[in-house]
């Protein structure tokens, strides 16, 4: 067994990124991911690699553009305002089919919002945030352990796919500290014969680009990004299934919810109510093989959620309509207790008796 | 015997610009640097948002073309990917460096970034069809300012070597044109010595290069030209506004 520390899911996902082989940080402080940056600016001068506090997030998510054009992992984190900030910024990532990191730990919106937990950028983040026909692969960590090692497999599918993979946290998950082990396995960085790292006279110039003027050239572009990102959605769909098997009333939750449902789960269960629990990992792709089992099995699925209900669209989704789905909520930095989505579950198991 | 051909930097496909445009002298300019500093196998170039938006196909060295105004953050990311064998340049124009990106081009200069930035002052947004520029010149007519620029209701130009000349942070300013042979001889200079200050790891070298828009500005090229002497170099004068090698600082006297 190894060797466990115990660890801020924020610092947890910094020093994931060092083992990940990232040793380029760009960044620009806000509140709840600062201690990514505070990390980073410590570690990075001792290990040969760059700390840079930029001067805006826009500055940062360029940074990254030009250091990932350069062929090296790199990354950057932000919390929900400054994301929309660096949205121009993945827009060209992805236009330009770079690999990157970005981390969102989310906070109350919209506009300034607050400071405390949320998952009110799910939208934002599944739909891909800037202008144009994109997607980001977006990962949902639900503890201090996971937030190492989708930071590590974020980077292994950025490099894959050549396109940006988002860990999509909230304040809780990466301030809250946890034993996390850092004993992972790690693929060997691929090749990036398409990068910008000069010629050496060999070659004939590498061009990193987003604009095409020719619609019929851009049309193929995005066609091509598109059946890339339909061998993603077959191949990479993550979710931990929790006592579905048998389940009625099933909750889909990630992140923090996903903690604060597991225990309603547990005591729904101890009062003889079949309930059980879809916690989607990878946010894009949907797990929807997952969610479609529960077709003609689940009573009700209850999407629990720190916003207005915006995965809820994504199950209804993946169910066809075929099962009644409800939402359970709080939003603007509140956090449903275990007795509130208990209540849910039950009221639920009500309606089903019905 | 050939005295004049093609730099090699240069890719041999015919440019877009308009006629009289000096957009390609200047890209010969840089093009020429690359190849007597022999550096183009280690170049990498970041094209802006604007008329040089494709030159990306016109350098012959690795290129990247960056979201408009952010290309001193992308050569930032570049150059610190590699800081010991990349040489990394930028070719803006003025809306792209004096207006959208300038957070961007004052925080590379404050850095003391080691990167060069061949910065196009032509007093217009060219590729967008002549809009005003954030330097285009007190009541000059263009697209967005038709009874000329009002600087009661949109203030003054930006005039970036003066203002980045007050920062601590840059190595080397200078101010060029590029509308006769004397100052296109001066603009070559000072474009190779802003490339040599980065290969010596002197820091963050802009050249303004003061340039003409015959066809925005609705002038025949010569008249353009002529417009360059008798009213942009007057407002925008030429010369080296910060050396810090050679003790050239102000507030400090020469060295």
């Amino acid at each position: 067994m190894a060797e466990k520390v115990l660890m801020k899911g924020n610092e947890a996902i910094a020093e994931a990124a060092i083992i990940a082989g990232c040793r380029h940080y760009f960044g620009y402080p806000i509140t709840p991911q600062t201690e990514i940056a505070a990390y980073m600016a410590k570690r990075m001068p001792k290990i040969g690699g760059v700390f840079l506090q930029a001067e805006s997030e826009i500055a940062a998510i360029n940074m990254v553009y030009g250091t990932s054009s350069a062929g090296k992992r790199v990354m950057t984190s932000s919390s929900s305002p400054g994301i929309s900030l660096k949205s121009e910024g993945i827009s060209y990532l992805a236009g330009a089919d770079l690999p990157a990191l970005v981390v969102n730990c989310q906070r109350g919106g919209p506009g300034l919002g607050g400071i405390q937990p949320s998952q009110s950028d799910y939208f934002q983040a599944t739909r891909g945030g800037g202008h144009g026909d994109y997607h980001m692969i977006v990962l949902a960590p639900a503890s201090v352990q996971e937030m190492a090692q989708l930071t590590i497999r974020g980077f292994e599918l950025a490099d894959e796919y050549r396109m940006t993979a988002m860990i999509l946290a909230d304040g809780t998950i990466g301030q809250m500290m946890e034993p996390v082990s850092f004993d992972f396995d790690i693929l060997p960085q691929p090749e990036k014969p398409w990068a910008a790292t000069g010629t050496q006279m060999k070659r004939t110039h590498n061009i990193i680009n987003s604009l095409y003027l020719s619609p019929e050239v851009l049309e193929q572009k995005n066609i091509e990004r598109f059946e890339k990102y339909d061998a993603i959605c077959e191949k990479e769909a993550l979710a931990e299934e929790y006592l579905t098997d048998d389940a009625e009333i099933v909750i889909a939750a990630f992140g923090i919810a996903a903690r604060v449902a597991k225990n309603a789960v547990n005591a729904a269960r101890a009062e003889g109510i079949k309930a059980g629990l879809i916690r989607p990992i990878t946010l894009w792709p949907f797990p929807v093989k997952t969610f479609a089992k529960t077709i003609g099995k689940a009573k009700e699925i209850i999407s629990v959620e720190l916003s207005m209900g915006q995965m809820i669209e994504d199950v209804r989704l993946a169910t066809e309509c075929k099962v009644p789905v409800s939402l359970t909520k709080r939003v603007g930095g509140m956090i449903p207790s275990p007795e509130e989505v208990y209540a849910a579950i039950k009221a639920a198991a009500e309606r089903a008796g019905e | 015997m050939v005295v004049f051909d093609r730099p090699h930097a240069l890719c041999d496909i015919p440019l877009h610009y308009c006629p009289g445009c000096t957009h390609g002298i200047v890209h010969r300019l840089v093009a020429e640097t690359i190849d007597e500093l022999g550096i183009e196998g280690r170049t990498v170039g970041i094209a802006p948002v604007g008329c040089s938006v494709m030159a990306y196909d016109y350098f012959n060295c690795d290129m990247i073309e960056a979201a408009h105004g952010r290309a001193p953050a992308v050569a930032t990311g570049v150059k610190r990917a590699d800081p010991d064998n990349l040489v990394v340049f930028s070719y803006q124009g003025d809306g792209d460096l004096a207006s959208i990106g300038t957070a961007e081009t004052v925080h590379a200069a404050a850095r003391n970034e080691n990167i060069t930035i061949i910065f196009i002052n032509n007093a217009i947004y060219g590729m967008t069809g002549g809009q005003m520029a954030p330097t285009s010149l007190p009541g000059q007519v263009t697209q967005t300012s038709p009874y000329g620029r009002d600087v009661k209701a949109c203030g003054y130009p930006v005039k970036i070597c003066e203002m980045l000349s007050m920062l601590d942070g840059p190595e080397y300013l200078e101010r060029v044109a590029v509308n006769n042979v004397k100052n296109v001889r001066a603009a070559k200079k000072a474009i190779k010595k802003a490339f040599t200050n980065q290969i010596e790891g002197k820091g963050f070298s802009l050249i303004e290069v003061i340039s003409s828009c015959p066809t925005n500005w609705g002038m025949t090229p010569s008249d353009a030209l002529k417009w360059v002497d008798e009213k942009m170099i007057p407002y925008y004068p030429l010369g080296v506004y910060k050396d810090r090698s050679a003790g050239i600082i102000p507030g400090k006297e020469e060295a």
